[in-house]
């Protein structure tokens, strides 16, 4: 087990040693100290190590991720995981905006609240939320699943290309072009499958499917007095 | 940028470290905001009919004594003043608009930072090290102080242009963000008798407030007016005489963070204003919603 003290080391140290362990290290469990709502811990990994971070943190935290598996024990800033390309990055508590966000691949667990724009932009990432998101969630979304345990705030899915989005609780508002789906033996079975790889219980039988209704994808003559 | 800091002690045995809790915070916060820095902290409560200004004189060896002995003969009230770098806290035996009107007269190279019954505002361009230094903050007691680190947009850096801006008695803003319908607004306010010191912003956003609830709204009505009224991105911290309120607008691209436990409410732009706070670890830490008006308040 690699500890370091980010109290007595710095971020940029860290990242640095993280970046330069060679593909076959030993050096797969890591423990970070005192992250005290620094930024950019733990970005831009590239090989399965496990990492975990005591306490709450800053912005970016394990952005760009691939392969690693980045838990952090606390709170965290805007930006988590975002550009994950595969590995997992898991927050126990609440998270602020745009967790997940242009999200390639893997999975990013949140199990308290996420904020605004959580999977914005998401491109492929699974994103699973214990708790609610923030208004203008996965706007732009173009791939991957979105599910919510808790409510989804106003603007969900707006102006959305693809990606599936699952919420159990109550959704404000769906944004432009987002609309109910049905939920299909196969969305259930989907659902079921990424909440038990992110270890949260709830009821698949609850969730409703929201997704793109496909009308922005091409210029539609009706609408020209609205440019 | 800017970074903007709140601090609320519910628990009264921890009044006497408000100081150094909110000035940790503010230095915290440099990164986001290095090209000046302010606070207003709320303690030492002057005696009823009593009023308490802050001022600031861009000459430090300005004569503050003198100019309160001149108040007081002149006035015929009892007065005070106590110098903090280029601050003074003038108190005088005399209601708040009668001083306001004496300065204004006798002394209009004096700048007004804040006036009330607690509130005490002190801000200068400098680094936000620097800035709780000069004037002892750390020393300070009190409920409750809010703070800004600034990182000008939209106009000049000089000590008048810095946060918090205070437009009524015990009442003052920080914001982060900028708004674009600052010129109108000012104007409009104008026209209703706000009279302005500066070019900034973010004191069109003060004076609004202040003018809303001069008209006889409460504090979370000015507020969600404000919400339609202000164009532009903001966060807010208001302090008030019994507590302070945070809002975002409603597309919230300016960051804050929440965090509470029984003895104390903090906000901060980041959470690294807040990681040296008694019991942080166990706080409960969130983002506050866009459009959403938060507000803490003494109970007495």
């Amino acid at each position: 087990m690699q500890i370091v003290d980010l109290a007595q080391s710095n971020v940029r140290t860290l990242n640095q040693r993280l970046h330069d362990l060679p593909r076959d290290t030993n050096e797969r469990a890591w423990r970070i100290l005192n992250p005290r709502g620094a930024h950019a811990v733990a970005v831009g990994l590239n090989l399965a190590v496990e990492i975990h971070v005591e306490g709450h943190v800053g912005y970016y935290c394990a952005g760009m991720n691939k392969e690693a598996t980045v838990v952090i024990h606390g709170q965290c800033g805007w930006g988590v995981g975002e550009n994950i390309m595969s590995g997992l990055v898991r927050v126990t508590g609440n998270a602020s905006q745009a967790a997940g966000a242009s999200g390639h691949g893997g999975m990013v667990v949140i199990e308290g609240d996420a904020g605004p724009r959580c999977g914005i932009s998401m491109k492929g990432v699974d994103i699973v939320v214990g708790g609610s998101i923030g208004n203008f969630s996965a706007f732009m979304a173009q791939a991957g699943n979105l599910v919510v345990c808790g409510d989804a705030g106003d603007a969900l899915g707006d102006s959305l290309y693809e990606a599936d989005l699952y919420v159990q609780g109550k959704v404000a508002s769906l944004g432009a072009d987002c609309v109910e789906k049905k939920m299909t033996p196969k969305d259930a079975k989907t659902v079921a499958a990424l909440l038990a790889k992110a270890g949260i219980k709830a009821d698949v039988a609850r969730f409703r499917h929201y997704g793109s209704a496909r009308k922005l994808y091409h210029f539609h003559v009706d609408h020209a007095d609205a440019y | 940028m800017c970074g903007i800091v709140g601090l609320f002690l519910k628990n009264p045995a921890l009044q006497s470290q408000l100081g150094r809790h909110i000035s940790a915070m503010l230095i915290g916060m440099t990164d986001r905001g290095p090209d000046s820095a302010g606070v207003a902290v709320y303690h030492r409560p002057v005696e009823d009919g009593s009023s308490k200004f802050t001022l600031f004189h861009d000459d430090e060896s300005y004569h503050w004594r003198a100019m309160a002995g001149r108040l007081s003969d002149e006035m015929g009230v009892e007065s005070d003043v106590e110098v903090r770098a280029a601050h003074a806290v003038l108190t005088a035996k005399a209601p708040e608009k009668a001083v306001a009107d004496w300065l204004l007269a006798h002394c209009p190279d004096v700048r007004v930072m804040g006036y009330g019954h607690l509130m005490e505002v002190y801000k200068e361009k400098g680094l936000p090290k620097d800035v709780v230094r000069r004037h002892g903050i750390e020393a300070m007691e009190g409920t409750h102080a809010i703070g800004h680190t600034r990182m000008a947009t939209e106009s000049i850096v000089t000590t008048e242009h810095s946060h918090p801006f205070t437009a009524a008695s015990d009442m003052c803003l920080v914001h982060n963000g900028s708004l674009s319908n600052h010129n109108r607004l000012r104007e409009w306010l104008k026209r209703r008798g706000q009279r302005f010191e500066t070019d900034n912003d973010s004191e069109v956003a003060a004076r609004y407030f202040a003018y809303r609830m001069s008209e006889g709204a409460t504090l979370e009505e000015a507020m969600l007016a404000g919400l339609k009224d202000l164009d532009g991105f903001f966060t807010f911290t208001m302090g008030t005489r019994d507590g302070f309120a945070v809002l975002r607008d409603g597309i919230a691209c300016k960051p804050a963070v929440l965090a509470e436990t029984d003895d104390w409410v903090a906000m901060a732009s980041e959470y690294r204003s807040l990681a040296d706070l008694p019991g942080v670890e166990n706080a409960r830490v969130w983002e506050p919603a866009p459009a959403v008006v938060y507000t803490w308040r003494l109970e007495h």
